[in-house]
């Protein structure tokens, strides 16, 4: 292990990239704006590379939590400073690390309004989510997540579409509203345990009665986040609006919160509250998959066409997690990835004909493979990832989850297998009124290629894709014994015997001393 | 044998160094000719001085942390008192502060400004140190002439003085509702001090306590929520608000209202302690109350001042929250919640005075903010991170402020109670959001350009205070066992 506390440097080397930028602000608006740029690439790429850093000293023969770190923060209440990361959240904290250059260099261009408060506004968004996929403390937790509001609600509301201020409002609202209620949850944690550390709350069991409550109030805020039917109002409106790199990491990584939350919270600690909803879970996610997919087919706005497929892949990923199966939960990590790289790139994609063309109907396209082939082709593969062809990440993802369901429920495998279909459609359908057809619109016959810039983002995030889709078992050994130890949990808890009570003990004990 | 019996006056010092420097800026000014401009500034200069070095003198003392009473047991130093009456100075000091530049336009610019300034926050000192219910009437009417004073001084508008009239009627009724409670207090328990009223509840009650009492308890609460602005006895808040120059709004926003939180906590847990299942569902009411209401009548404000005053009445019912679990963690939460609430509102209130327009008029509605992040970037992000604050959205220091009641409502079971007050703070977020909205996300219009907002005017001082306040709103989370460990000295101090 290193002696630096390596986990925390890269949580708030963002936010000192950011405060760097609002100090260096004289000098002509131009030399500001490109300053600010470098600088946000820069840190952005550190981070990533700090990051890189962590996996590779990562033992991943090992469920526990590494690169722990824990100082006191407010002794009077006991609630401290602790972070650390496990299987589960650092595949979360590579796709953060790893999207935020991409934003960074897609707004490069693109971006020209209050260029250093932008980047600002992204760095400090970072800050939030590494810290808040790695902390170990459920104030901590929640401060994390709650704060990435702020910046979100800004990139939308300041260089957003002409919606913009409908759309941040009603980001904001849906999921402070969902968030609020979790807090209620987390006090009274905090009471019950007389801590509010993370692991000590997976370790103990909770009042099955309690648990009810405590696992809805979790979902209120998850359920919006993530987001699932019928709580995602919240997504197309904001997608739409905002700007191409808001929406990447809205799509790549603010959803996957919710999924995390999942993973990290409702399913460990109230393992029997689980096991109860998840009928509950599934009807919704399959409604998701199957009516998204539908109104997905009926969008004239490539962005919500997008938008829409996004909640459909989510209800994948809460489909997976609520089978409380290994397979299930893999897949539905896989799929959180998988989803995080694909919808970057189409977000990325619809992005590059908006900066050339500015709409983002799709009727005023078509026919662009004749002036733009290399488009053309890194549009088809994220297409064909998204709708979960073979040799993708995509199929990975889905193909777990479906093996994970078949386990629990042949009628819901059917249903949600049906949604696959559906997502085909309408990504080849979208891919085929875009990309092909005769290049008729006068304004597309002068359209340029993609730059070298963007050809860069999309041949990274293809061979990601397509790596997690030949060859996933680098991304499973990561998760997996995070995950099988959390089955492990949940089974014991599901059906106790004196063992595990012992068995548990001594863990228990353990994580007090530590 | 009659003794002539002298009190000592030593535990009093920070309040008898600001009567002094209010009846010498009262003397000199009485006696000057004329009062020109550079004369008020010194004269306010002095006052901030006297009100810092009192500040200072009671930082001295809590940091000694000995309980000390004075004037026949009627006052109390303990460091409760101290830590209370640091933030009754800290707020009218940067309220002064702040509204220094603007007196000549707000037509202020009177002697007795910083005179009465002085006087109101002596009285607040008394508020808080009473140990007596004679004493306590007194600090109250001190601070409440002296206010109503103040918000009168701006004779010839006629909005001010439909103000003040209001203030000052209200305010005698409460004052009067306080007279004819605490008299039924002491006629039923035989004693006006807060010790002997805790002695004859702790040893009396076997059974209901009499009717009398609870009608004293009742008819004083009734008055606090007066001071307080707690529904349903808030109608005075957004009036004056609005009407009053918007210097002396954003000294009623920080001092007396902090002063009235303190006060009540100190009421409600010392004489009437033992009576907490009585009060206890009144509490709850009001803060209910408050929280939903404050959140509701803000959302269509147009008037800056009067969404600011809706929004303190919330605010008051999230201080009541932790007041009403009825216990140490919430008095401290309420306690850290109203510390954490001055810094904000100074904040927010140092900013509104530091724009200007033509002919020097402070920004009034929402709408002259519109598109100002372009104009004056760090002025519109300091009130940003004030409105997000106020929102409770972590990290800033207003998140934390609610984080305490609430845990303070769990802790106390109160579930309903805390589930109302995080819904209505997502009601309450969103006016907080519209402000940012209006500054950030629209467009400055050509037909307000260069009449509201476009100028600044920002002192050495008021530039202080503003520094102060977003350094504890946005860095509060750095280190917020500083504030904690006082908090909870300060009620340790009470509970005792």
């Amino acid at each position: 292990m290193l002696s630096l506390p390596l986990l925390s440097i890269t949580i708030f080397l963002p936010l000192i990239g950011a405060m760097a930028i609002m100090i260096n602000r004289g000098g002509s608006k131009d030399i500001t704006a490109e300053n600010a740029r470098w600088v946000a690439l820069w840190t952005s790429v550190v981070t990533f590379v700090l990051s890189i850093v962590i996996w590779a000293n990562f033992d991943d023969g090992i469920f526990k939590f590494q690169f722990v770190e824990k100082f006191q923060w407010m002794p009077l209440l006991n609630i401290n400073y602790h972070v650390g990361i496990d299987g589960i959240s650092l595949p979360f904290i590579l796709l953060s690390t790893f999207l935020t250059p991409i934003c960074i260099l897609s707004s490069w261009k693109s971006v020209q309004k209050q260029v250093p408060e932008y980047m600002v506004a992204f760095l400090v968004m970072e800050t939030l989510i590494i810290g808040m996929f790695s902390s170990l403390d459920l104030f901590i937790f929640y401060i994390f997540f709650e704060g990435v509001l702020i910046p979100m609600y800004l990139i939308i509301g300041i260089w957003g579409g002409p919606n913009r201020v409908y759309a941040s409002f009603k980001f904001f609202l849906y999921t402070l509203l969902g968030s609020v209620l979790m807090l209620l949850a987390i006090i009274y944690i905090y009471y019950d345990l007389g801590s509010s550390d993370i692991p000590l709350a997976i370790m103990t069991p909770f009042d099955p009665k309690v648990q009810i409550w405590l696992w809805l109030a979790f979902f209120a805020s998850f359920a919006v986040k993530i987001p699932m039917w019928p709580v995602h109002t919240w997504l197309p409106d904001a997608h739409v609006e905002a700007p191409t790199a808001g929406s990447v990491i809205l799509a790549a990584v603010l959803l996957k919160m919710g999924g995390y939350g999942f993973l990290r919270f409702s399913v460990p600690m109230f393992p029997e509250a689980s096991e109860y909803f998840a009928p509950f879970v599934f009807t919704l996610s399959v409604i998701a998959i199957i009516y998204t997919s539908l109104v997905a087919l009926a969008q004239t706005d490539m962005k919500k066409l997008i938008a829409y497929s996004s909640v459909a892949h989510m209800g994948f990923v809460t489909l997976g997690i609520f089978t409380l199966g290994s397979y299930g939960i893999q897949g539905a990590v896989i799929q959180m990835i998988s989803h995080g790289l694909i919808s970057a790139g189409l977000f990325l994609a619809v992005g590059v004909v908006y900066d050339r063309i500015h709409t983002r109907e799709i009727a005023a396209y078509g026919g662009l493979v004749h002036n733009m082939p290399l488009y053309a082709r890194a549009f088809m593969v994220l297409i064909l990832a998204s709708s979960g062809l073979p040799g993708t990440s995509g199929f990975v993802g889905e193909f777990l989850v479906l093996l994970g369901t078949y386990e629990v429920s042949k009628t819901f495998t059917i249903l949600a297998a049906t949604g696959m279909v559906l997502g085909a459609a309408y990504g080849l359908w979208l891919y085929r009124r875009v990309i092909f057809g005769k290049l008729e619109k006068p304004e597309l016959l002068s359209i340029k290629d993609l730059t070298s810039n963007e050809r860069w983002t999309f041949t990274s995030l293809i061979v990601l894709i397509l790596w997690i889709g030949l060859y996933p078992m680098p991304v499973l050994n990561l998760i997996s014994p995070s995950v099988e130890h959390m089955i492990h949990r949940h089974n014991l808890a599901m059906n106790p015997d004196e063992n595990w009570i012992e068995e548990e003990e001594q863990t228990f004990e353990i994580a007090r001393k530590s | 044998m009659f003794e002539f019996y002298t009190p000592d006056f030593l535990p009093i010092l920070p309040q008898v160094i600001l009567i002094a420097t209010a009846l010498a800026i009262l003397i000199e000014g009485a006696f000057t000719e004329s009062a020109g401009p550079a004369l008020i500034r010194r004269f306010c200069m002095g006052a901030l001085l006297a009100i810092l070095i009192s500040a200072l003198l009671s930082l001295i003392a809590f940091g000694l942390g000995k309980q000390v009473t004075t004037f026949n047991g009627m006052l109390v130093q303990d460091a409760y008192t101290l830590f209370c009456q640091m933030i009754v100075l800290i707020g009218s000091a940067a309220a002064l502060a702040i509204g220094l530049p603007g007196l000549e336009n707000q037509k202020l610019n009177r002697f007795e400004y910083p005179a009465l300034i002085l006087l109101a926050t002596t009285g607040m000192m008394f508020m808080v140190a009473a140990n007596d219910l004679i004493s306590l009437f007194i600090g109250l009417e001190l601070q409440g002439l002296a206010l109503y004073v103040i918000v009168a001084l701006q004779r010839d508008n006629l909005a001010t003085s439909e103000a003040a009239l209001k203030y000052f009627v209200l305010g005698a009724l409460a004052t009067g509702m306080y007279l004819y409670g605490a008299s039924f207090v002491y006629g039923y328990t035989g004693s006006t001090n807060f010790d002997s009223i805790n002695a004859v509840f702790r040893y009396g009650v076997e059974g209901p306590i009499s009717l009398g009492s609870m009608i004293g308890l009742v008819f004083i609460l009734a008055s606090l929520a007066f001071k307080l602005s707690a529904v349903p006895f808030h109608m005075w808040t957004p009036d004056v608000y609005q009407g009053s120059p918007t210097a002396v709004t954003a000294f009623l926003a920080a001092a007396p209202k902090i002063a009235a939180a303190a006060l009540t906590i100190r009421l409600l847990y010392l004489p009437f302690g033992f009576l907490v299942d009585y009060w206890q569902q009144i509490i709850i009411f009001i803060s209910l109350a408050s929280m939903v209401l404050g959140a509701f009548a803000a959302l269509r404000q147009t008037d800056l001042k009067r969404l600011l005053a809706y929004s303190s009445i919330s605010h008051m019912g999230y201080a009541l929250l932790g007041i009403a679990s009825g216990g140490a963690i919430g008095v401290q939460g309420a306690l850290t919640y109203i510390t954490l609430y001055m810094f904000m509102t100074v904040g927010t209130f140092a900013v509104i005075l530091a724009l200007r327009g033509r002919g020097e008029r402070c920004v009034k509605d929402i709408e002259d903010l519109q598109g100002i992040s372009q104009i004056h970037p760090k002025m519109s992000m300091m009130l940003a991170i004030f409105m997000f604050s106020l929102a409770g959205i972590p990290p800033m220091a207003g998140f934390f402020g609610k984080l305490y009641v609430f845990m303070a409502a769990i802790d106390a079971q109160l579930y309903t109670l805390a589930i109302v007050g995080v819904l209505s703070s997502v009601v309450a977020a969103f006016y907080y959001l519209r402000i940012i909205r209006t500054m950030y996300f629209e467009t400055r219009p050509e037909t307000v350009q260069a009449t509201y907002g476009d100028t600044m005017v920002l002192t050495t001082e008021a530039s202080f205070v503003l520094v102060l306040s977003v350094t504890v709103t946005l860095l509060f989370f750095v280190y917020p066992s500083l504030l904690l460990n006082m908090t909870q000295m300060a009620v340790n101090s009470l509970f005792n």
